[in-house]
């Protein structure tokens, strides 16, 4: 009995594959041809990629590490820059890519997009209630939302070939 | 002069909950097993991120392979598998509506698409597929990665 079974167990655990898919949450606009609404040059946060993964960010070039807290300056905007962000409810990541763009690189990028809009709601979240991001109410994390709204706009893809 | 040799107790291990225990794991990994429905056709390494979520709701989840085809005679430039098939991409809407039409009226909203992209293809394709997506109103996306070392 305990053989068979035993037998069974072999053959289950060996044929058992643990599903554990992670990825990364995107919600895309729907396809529509009405005019976009226009957005201040100050609030709009121009990155792009190339052909080779290589990163512009606001026309100058920068390393993909430091694009997370170059990002978090410019929502914030603490100096009060005329160029930058007027506030962070209307700032608009717009993110263009290649059509060569390596896939790791562009979900590289996306990645320290996401992670900054991250560390931002964390420390808006330890300031009005005193707990980290993960602990909050549905409630509690759309009010840091609306206040720290991720809008990342994706424009087509350049063609350089 | 002893008449009676005294017997050392042995220490034996009772086994008969071995079954028991036994029986516990395998209906465990009956019930845990998902047998694979799906051969992979093509050759996909994901990339990886840190800011990945667990995925939830497998039976609301279509998935879309994006990579390498895994025999070399079928050549070299990335392919889009959809379930157990190579799918051109002006058929991706269609293949795509084809899989929502599976789940109960009530809960297609709550669908969304898992894209599982080697991290070496490049992002043309990939924006295709994304535009054939919104084509077929499937907006909730992820982009399957490994987490972060």
């Amino acid at each position: 009995m305990a053989d068979i079974a035993f037998l069974l167990l072999i053959f289950f655990m060996v044929v058992t594959a643990i599903v554990n898919d992670r990825g990364i949450l995107v919600r895309l606009p729907p396809l529509s041809d009405a005019p976009v609404p226009p957005v201040a040059q100050r609030n709009l946060i121009n990155i792009k990629i190339n052909g080779d993964g290589a990163l512009l960010f606001e026309q100058q070039p920068l390393a993909v590490d430091q694009l997370r807290e170059r990002i978090k300056t410019y929502l914030l905007n603490p100096e009060q820059r005329a160029d930058l962000p007027s506030s962070p409810t209307r700032a608009v990541v717009s993110l263009q890519n290649d059509r060569a763009t390596p896939y790791a690189a562009y979900l590289g990028v996306y990645d320290q997009i996401q992670a900054a809009y991250r560390e931002l709601w964390e420390v808006a979240a330890q300031q009005r209630f005193q707990k980290s991001y993960e602990q909050l109410a549905v409630a509690e994390r759309r009010s840091i939302k609306r206040a720290l709204p991720q809008v990342i706009s994706e424009a087509e893809p350049t063609d350089y070939r | 002069m002893s008449k009676f040799t005294i017997r050392k107790p042995t220490a034996t291990v009772s086994t008969a909950s071995l079954p028991d225990i036994v029986f516990m794991l395998l209906f465990f990994f009956m019930v845990v097993t998902v047998f694979r429905d799906q051969q992979l056709l093509l050759r996909v390494d994901l990339p990886r991120a840190s800011q990945v979520q667990k995925l939830r709701h497998r039976s609301l989840i279509s998935e879309i392979y994006i990579g390498q085809p895994r025999e070399a005679a079928l050549g070299a430039s990335p392919a889009i598998q959809i379930n157990d098939a190579f799918i051109r991409l002006d058929q991706v809407q269609v293949a795509v509506r084809q899989l929502v039409t599976h789940t109960p009226e009530d809960q297609r909203g709550r669908r969304s698409t898992s894209l599982k992209v080697d991290q070496k293809v490049e992002m043309g394709i990939v924006g295709d597929v994304k535009t054939e997506l919104r084509k077929a109103e499937q907006y909730q996306l992820h982009y399957v990665a490994l987490p972060a070392y």
